[in-house]
């Protein structure tokens, strides 16, 4: 279990408002990119956002261009994981190859406010919120340890150097 | 359970039996890199192994700036020969062979019920031979080169399902053209596209390339058409191995079915600067331009030559005009010799540009300066892709891109059929 407090925004997140397009080619240090977080989109999340805290959303999450750093940013701000409705592919894949957790639930989406303390079952696929419990697909354990690791490069050398 | 043929070919990969939202890790069959295969080298140096896992799955196909442009290029071609002499890769296809998709399919890599993972974005082809297949990132790349796995979501299916035929004048191109337009370029973010209906059989195997191959513009994981007697009589024909041809159950869940009437659909093209910008070309008809592109993995194939010779015969380009010619691959270019298409279309004015990407990406030869217009058979047209910042692309079918070179403003090819 893995404890955390929600961040709620609506559908269609788009990749300029998680990471504006002015700092995508400049080459800043993960603290900087933590601080670019949402500029667009929630000007309080950068300096609010504390370690382990969840971004909750509604459908086709991250959509818009392929840049990594719209999942990276949220991995340096301390964000454990994105529960959202659906996720554009390229977000899905580039934030797990990055560390991020990003699940997929049909249920908690709509049900969980900004600022609710919740509970995240990982392995079991299950999101606890006051006693009340929803489910997302869970991440198999591959994809977990990808996560854990904190990316893929991170994971594959891991996973060669153990025979 | 009834299942898609993606969650029927990832089952079969999982060892278990899945459906769409769960994410499972899978051993590829094969997977491509081209010109980009050098810094996917650099990638997997970073992991500081000495053999790749799987030399054997491993397809290298030379086609981005061929022949090298710049020395830059010809160093990362010759990194890359090296790397495939040091490792033993026994598919190596070096500069003449053409663009990876069509040397990938004609080689008989991509066969029904096919694993195939590539490191571009229009991988999505092979589901044309009922194989599936995605692209992915460069990174991701090299842990496959590592660890010969990749983990991989199941997608959701959107169904497209076409009946009737093809008026004439009219062909796979506009079908494909006229489902993005009237969808969006994120219709199918995610999902699988599976190509069905009364009519999808009539396709052609090039022409089902033309599907699966633009499916990628609609947001598309993969595309796929259903293995039928055209694929299997391919398949055991020319395929590299064995295959096991999947298809959908009937009745299995589907995010959605869209439907398409061939009967009633009229030349389309897709206008600047995105490929769901689509209008008939009647709309457009009259637009001067200046350069005409025919080819690249999209219609670089024999029959879109060939429609295109039988619209130039005899006949010249317009003066204003500079057409080139791309041919698929050198196989393409063989048989379009010998038929004397490419005699044809060179008497037109045409030049005939070695296989390749070429122009496609703007990166070595035939780019637009500012402001200059194309028209062309590729598959995008974001802005500033084939050169200048503000020059614009247009994105039609052979015969509407021959019929427009000939009068040097975009015409509809029906006149010519
Ligand atoms: S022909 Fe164009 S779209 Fe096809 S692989 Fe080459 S660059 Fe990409």
């Amino acid at each position: 279990m893995s404890k955390g407090r929600v961040w709620k925004y609506g559908d269609d997140v788009n990749t300029d408002v998680i990471y504006a397009g002015r700092y995508t080619y400049q080459q800043l240090e993960p603290a900087e990119m933590a601080k670019k977080a949402f500029e667009d989109l929630d000007p309080a999340f950068a300096s609010g956002v504390k370690p382990g805290d969840v971004i909750v959303a509604g459908k086709n999450f991250g959509c818009g261009s392929s840049r990594e750093q719209a999942a990276a940013c949220l991995r340096y701000a301390g964000v454990q994981a994105v529960i959202a409705k659906s996720f554009s592919r390229i977000y899905f894949r580039n934030a797990i190859n990055l560390g991020l957790a990003v699940l997929q639930s049909l249920d908690a989406p709509d049900a969980l406010p900004s600022g609710d303390e919740i509970d995240i079952d990982f392995e079991g696929g299950r999101i606890l919120s006051g006693g009340r419990v929803f489910t997302f697909f869970p991440l198999p354990e591959s994809v977990l340890g990808i996560v854990r690791a904190g990316g893929l490069l991170e994971w594959t050398k891991k996973k060669l150097a153990t025979p | 359970m009834k299942q898609t043929f993606s969650e029927k070919i990832l089952s079969r990969k999982a060892g278990r039996s899945v459906r769409a939202g769960e994410v499972i890790t899978a051993s590829p069959d094969f997977y491509l890199s081209h010109d980009n295969s050098s810094a996917i080298i650099g990638e997997f140096k970073k992991l500081g192994l000495a053999k790749v896992k799987a030399p054997g799955k491993i397809v290298i196909i030379l086609d981005h700036i061929v022949p090298a442009s710049e020395e830059k290029y010809a160093q990362n071609h010759k990194t890359i020969r090296e790397f495939v002499r040091a490792q033993g890769l026994p598919h190596f296809f070096d500069i003449q062979h053409g663009v990876c998709h069509q040397v990938l399919s004609e080689s008989g890599f991509a066969l029904p019920g096919r694993l195939i993972m590539g490191s571009d974005s229009h991988t999505t082809t092979y589901g044309a031979y009922g194989a599936f297949a995605a692209g992915i990132g460069r990174t991701e790349m090299a842990s496959i080169w590592a660890t010969d796995e990749i983990w991989l979501r199941v997608p959701e299916t959107l169904r497209i399902e076409f009946r009737g035929a093809f008026p004439r004048g009219v062909f796979a191109k506009d079908a494909i053209l006229k489902v993005i337009g009237d969808n969006g370029a994120d219709r199918a973010n995610y999902e699988a596209v599976e190509f069905a209906g009364p009519a999808s059989s009539s396709f052609s195997l090039a022409s089902r390339m033309v599907l699966a191959n633009m499916a990628a513009e609609m947001g598309a994981k993969n595309g796929y058409f259903a293995p039928d007697d055209l694929t299997l009589d391919w398949a055991r024909a020319h395929g590299r191995g064995g295959f096991e041809p999947v298809s959908s159950d009937p009745g299995a869940a589907y995010e959605a079915v869209l439907d398409c009437d061939l009967s009633v659909l009229e030349p389309q093209i897709a206008c600047p600067h995105t490929v769901d910008n689509v209008k008939p070309v009647r709309e457009v008809e009259g637009k001067p331009f200046h350069q005409a592109l025919l080819g690249t993995c999209t219609n670089g194939r024999f029959e879109d030559l060939e429609v295109a010779a039988r619209i130039l015969t005899g006949r010249t380009v317009h003066p204003g005009i500079r057409l080139l010619v791309l041919p698929a691959s050198r196989a393409v270019y063989l048989e379009a010799m010998k038929a004397g298409l490419l005699e044809i279309l060179s008497e037109a004015g045409g030049v005939i540009l070695n296989p390749g990407c070429g122009p496609c990406l703007g990166a070595h030869e035939g780019l637009l300066a500012p402001g200059e217009v194309v028209v062309g058979t590729s598959n995008r047209n974001f802005k500033g892709r084939m050169g200048g910042r503000d020059s614009e692309i247009y994105l039609a079918s052979p015969a509407t891109v021959a019929a427009s070179a000939l009068e040097g403003k975009i015409a509809d090819p029906r006149k010519y059929l």
